[in-house]
């Protein structure tokens, strides 16, 4: 008798196995409507107490009224960056809620394929959560984030990759830690806010951390978003060095999830992956 | 008819844990075509034993062929030939049941998904559940259903943790039946860890007795009842666990 399964180490082999997870979620998303409002609700919360932040202080400042909506793009930016992280831990949780790890690694598939597979669950979780928001910032405060023009796309990628990095990272830790961890994976995206300019310029920091803050891609981000909104200028320089810095974090992130991987199947945390 | 070949060789297969040996040096062989039954109780290594077989877990020594492939070396090779079904592990709750055997069609790459499903809801009757939700059956349709996954790709070797735990003797013996009636259609080989005497018994032409994460007896079971001079297999389990006779005073 032969097996009618198929291991392919090909292009098409790989995608297809990728492809059974984000179909796994997708299936997950459609009978569960609160998990996909769950998604849009903080950046929707986030967006609106921003924007009329933002209101308030332009009648106070020239120089908020000069720039039109900058918290609501920082805030809707900021919530790419965490959705992009959330996007890889909640699918990497959901398997772990429901005690589905080994069944997927008895599988042919591959740890590499899988943390692919969470990258494009990232992508799809970040732009349903910050998506209603922008749009529903075009009425309620007369900000469209679409008006950055195509330095958007640049800005979305480098928040995304850092958040791929970042969820990597944590990913591994749950891998490792089982859901002991879980509060710690929530929570850590945050750490980068106050140090990564926002809000506010880099230059508000104090020196040593403005150092540790231009080693953070979002912080070049959130520069650049200032410098063409405020001084109408696109700074490329800061988006070549935030994707050379997040190629070197996410090859990092990577080989950390890895080898988490293969501590939990020497330990045997893929059978429990509980606390 | 059992294959002359191996389709498990396990040599030296021990696993440590900060301070326990889970497993301990075993070593055996299992021929294609047989259903062989991992016995022993509570702790004795029959989970671990079966996680490092699947790749799941990572021995510390020792080494495993799996259809005379290195599975320590080229898992990928060996995993689509495999399947298993487990009480530890679960399948998505919210999804229903066809959902989560598209998904591990999809994983196994099967070119036929929605025939083979198909195929297998009318082998496990499962047609009334396809369209449930897995996490709304009871315990013997939830068994059902992960052997339904486990049967996905058609495995050749069938490594079963405890199938029939927590199951009604009705249920059960529907699952030991659709289990004898796969192996006896397919020459698949099966390897069933398992507590539960009568099942191996019924089930197994042979059968490792584990205690202590180690290979004590091994037979057929009708040879090791009669070896060690009892009436059932139930009998010969408790003079293994209780160390009321060992096997070497039983083989004398």
């Amino acid at each position: 008798m032969t097996a009618q399964a198929v291991s392919g180490f090909g292009f098409g082999d790989r995608l297809r196995r990728i492809g059974a997870i984000l179909l796994r979620h997708a299936y997950l998303a459609r009978s569960s409507w609160i998990r996909v409002f769950d998604l849009m609700y903080w950046p929707l919360l986030q967006m609106i107490i921003w924007g009329f932040i933002n209101t308030f202080l332009a009648t106070q400042s020239s120089w908020v009224l000069r720039a039109g909506g900058l918290f609501i793009g920082a805030v809707l930016l900021w919530d790419v960056l965490v959705r992009g992280q959330f996007g890889m831990t909640l699918s990497l949780l959901e398997e772990m809620w429901s005690r589905n790890f080994a069944n997927l690694f008895v599988a042919p598939l591959r740890p590499v394929e899988y943390a692919l597979a969470l990258m494009s669950l990232s992508v799809v979780r970040s732009l349903v959560g910050v998506l209603p928001a922008a749009f529903i910032a075009i009425p309620l405060f007369a900000y469209s984030i679409f008006d950055l023009g195509l330095p958007l796309v640049a800005f979305y990628a480098i928040l995304m990759m850092t958040g791929w990095a970042v969820g990597l990272l944590m990913c591994a830790m749950l891998i490792r830690f089982g859901l002991a961890a879980e509060s710690f994976a929530w929570a850590s995206i945050f750490l980068l806010a106050p140090i990564c300019g926002v809000y506010y310029p880099v230059t508000t920091l104090p020196e040593w951390l403005q150092v540790i803050a231009w080693a953070l891609p979002p912080t070049h981000v959130f520069e650049g978003m200032r410098a063409l909104v405020i001084d109408g200028v696109f700074r490329g320089d800061l988006m070549v060095s935030a994707i050379a810095i997040n190629l070197v974090y996410i090859a990092g992130s990577l080989a950390v999830f890895l080898f988490a991987f293969e501590r939990a199947r020497e330990r045997g945390q893929l059978l429990q992956t509980g606390e | 008819m059992p294959a002359a070949t191996p389709v498990i060789e396990v040599e030296g297969l021990t696993k440590n844990y900060k301070t326990v040996t889970a497993v301990d040096g075993v070593s055996f062989a299992i021929r294609g075509g047989q259903i062989t039954g991992l016995l022993g109780g509570n702790g004795a290594g029959k989970t671990t034993t079966i996680s490092m077989l699947l790749g799941l877990l990572v021995p510390s020594a020792g080494s495993i062929r799996i259809f005379g492939e290195d599975m320590l070396r080229h898992r990928y090779r060996v995993l689509p030939r495999l399947n298993f079904s487990s009480p530890y592990v679960d399948l998505p709750h919210r999804l229903t049941v066809r959902e989560n055997l598209t998904v591990f069609a999809k994983l196994y790459g099967l070119p036929q998904a929605g025939p083979r499903i198909i195929e297998l809801a009318a082998d496990l009757e499962l047609g009334e559940l396809l369209d449930r939700k897995s996490g709304n059956l009871s315990s013997g349709q939830k068994t059902r259903v992960a052997l339904a996954k486990a049967m996905l790709n058609r495995p050749e070797l069938l490594l079963l943790d405890e199938p029939t735990a927590s199951l009604d003797p009705d249920t059960a013996d529907w699952v030991r039946s659709y289990l004898e009636r796969y192996a006896r259609e397919t020459h698949a080989s099966i390897l069933l860890a398992s507590h539960n005497m009568s099942e191996v018994e019924r089930l197994c032409a042979d059968v490792l007795m584990m205690k202590a994460g180690r290979i004590v007896d091994r037979g057929a079971p009708q040879e090791l009842v009669s070896r060690y001079g009892r009436g059932t297999l139930e009998e010969v389990f408790l003079d293994i666990a209780r160390e009321r006779r060992t096997p070497q005073e039983a083989a004398q």
